[in-house]
């Protein structure tokens, strides 16, 4: 039943069936006639979409100023270089987060009355940062903390509203890591235990990877949402595509500049929720080879 | 006979209810002990006690002339030299058998992975199980996964080995290659106590029989006497049960 995946490879060989089953949303429709009649349904949905729109009565005003194909070339190449920067924010703000967010999930799963504060610090922090909007911790720290005037800390807004990424999205992601944690089966502990270890290396070498392992689909959700999130950082003045946009849009009296900023965001973020479909879909897979057994 | 571990009055209760109240069982070197009694007379219980996976209300354990359940004892060290098999195996599904074999070895004991593996293997094969040694437990049938279990306490070399319902998880078919391992274990001399439901097995594995009843080890003896003429009312009534179930 299980079958053999080539690392790295984007699309394993799925069983027909899954294959069919997930893309059109059931294993009734199955058959030798699926594909055909899932192309021709699509076609015929969109091409009445289509045309609804364009015979709408303002197509021709929302055309101009959102379908400019000379605005769209003008503003693409300086859009997409500043891409870099939401990109590059995305990045580091993920490597910081998975860490921290770790950690912090960690502290909550202290066991025993003498954690007691720490995880209340723990949980503290992550009500504190679910409860925010993440655009308001964006405006506190991207314009308060370089009013500090710290030594040795940076003033730019691209430092603190990465770090205004991070501390919202750890909260986020601690709660992802610890729904993991909580899903390992005390026995496992028990097992680990009894051959000596300690409650530090039962945590490091049994739960936490098997904790992880189950989490990676939601984590990808949440970094989905994180990538789009760095749109924000525009508005402590960050020069990113968002605010590069904004400038096009202004200079050229033409929304085409939003379009083609949002078509940049979904090249990124599609590719990555389809990968989180197919990992969701691996991992259900081996449970079941699994559990044949 | 030297003494492996002493069992006095341990109680342990789970909220209000008294799971053990007052349990004594001397275990000598070599010895091998069935633990038998009804589901929920407090084996498993009894058993995670002495690992101080569950720690003790009252009364106290004594591991050679260590007492373990005191207080200051690293329970680290004391599960280092007290193995448990579980019902449930209870493997690590993301690692391979060898893996799982040698993580106590190198983390709690400190071997380096060449040794652990050296050890791990030689297990291995005396079990017949050295060509799973690089497959996950979910590629495994129960018996050999229970197998793996009982290699992976065995590779800590410990003292004493303590077996809760090995086979109760485990289809019929696959019940007879775990008890054989138990009993090459057995005549290598090692110090076993085993909660079981396998009357016939412990009749003949074990050098004596401790009914465990409410609690308290309510009568033990040789295993003839336990299973031909035991003296407790209660303990024939069990005895009784069994044998209509066709498990004796």
């Amino acid at each position: 039943m299980s079958i053999a995946t080539p690392p790295g490879s984007p699309s394993p060989p799925l069983p027909p069936g899954d294959r069919r089953s997930r893309i059109l949303g059931g294993r009734q429709w199955e058959g030798r006639y699926s594909v055909p009649i899932a192309v021709a349904s699509t076609v015929i949905f969109f091409t009445v979409l289509i045309l609804l729109v364009i015979n709408s009565p303002g197509w021709p005003e929302v055309k101009r100023s959102f379908f400019n194909v000379q605005v769209f070339r003008e503003s693409f190449p300086d859009i997409s270089r500043k891409f870099l920067k939401n990109v590059g924010a995305f990045m580091i703000a993920e490597v910081f987060i998975l860490v921290l967010a770790l950690f912090i999930a960690v502290l909550r799963s202290l066991p025993g009355p003498v954690f007691f504060p720490i995880r209340a610090l723990a949980l503290g922090y992550t009500d504190l940062f679910r409860g925010i909007p993440t655009i308001l911790v964006i405006y506190i720290l991207g314009f308060g903390a370089p009013a500090l005037q710290l030594q040795g800390v940076p003033r730019s807004p691209f430092f603190w509203g990465v770090v205004a990424l991070v501390l919202v999205y750890s909260a986020y992601v601690a709660e992802v890591y610890r729904a993991g944690i909580d899903s390992v089966h005390p026995s496992q502990v028990a097992a680990a235990r009894s051959l000596g270890l300690t409650r530090w290396q039962g945590l490091r070498f049994v739960v936490l990877p098997q904790a992880v392992r189950r989490v990676v689909p939601p984590l990808l959700n949440d970094f989905i949402g994180l990538q789009k999130d760095t749109a924000l950082l525009a508005l402590v003045g960050v020069l990113e595509t968002f605010r590069q946009s904004q400038v096009d849009v202004a200079g050229s009296f033409n929304y085409t500049p939003y379009l083609a900023t949002a078509l940049l965001f979904v090249l990124i973020t599609i590719p990555l929720a389809r990968f989180t479909d197919w990992l969701v879909a691996r991992e259900r897979r081996r449970h079941q080879a699994g559990s044949a057994l | 006979m030297t003494r492996a571990v002493a069992i006095e009055g341990v109680h342990k209760a789970f909220g209000r209810v008294e799971v053990l109240r007052g349990v004594d069982l001397e275990v000598a070197r070599h010895e091998v002990i069935a633990l038998i009694g009804a589901s929920g007379s407090g084996k498993s219980t009894l058993l995670r006690c002495v690992n101080l996976l569950e720690p003790i209300d009252a009364g106290r354990v004594v591991l050679g002339d260590e007492d373990i359940t005191a207080r200051r004892v690293d329970e680290n060290e004391v599960r280092k030299r007290i193995g448990i098999v579980f019902q449930a195996f209870n493997l690590f599904p993301h690692m391979t058998v060898l893996r799982n074999i040698t993580l106590g070895p190198v983390e709690a004991l400190g071997l380096s992975r060449g040794e652990a593996a050296e050890r791990a293997d030689e297990l291995l094969r005396r079990f017949g199980l050295l060509d799973k040694r690089d497959e996950y437990p979910d590629r495994l049938s129960g018996g050999q996964q229970q197998r793996a279990a009982i290699v992976r306490a065995m590779a800590m070399q410990p003292d004493l080995l303590l077996l809760d319902e090995v086979t109760s998880a485990l289809d019929p078919e696959l019940i007879a290659e775990v008890l054989d391992v138990i009993r090459e274990l057995a005549e290598a001399g090692m110090t076993m106590v085993l909660a079981t439901h396998e009357m016939g097995f412990a009749k003949d594995i074990a050098d004596r029989v401790s009914f465990l009843d409410e609690g308290v080890i309510l009568e033990e003896g040789p295993p003839d006497k336990m299973f031909s003429e035991p003296e407790h009312p209660r303990t024939r009534t069990f005895l009784q049960r069994i044998i209509a179930a066709g498990r004796l």
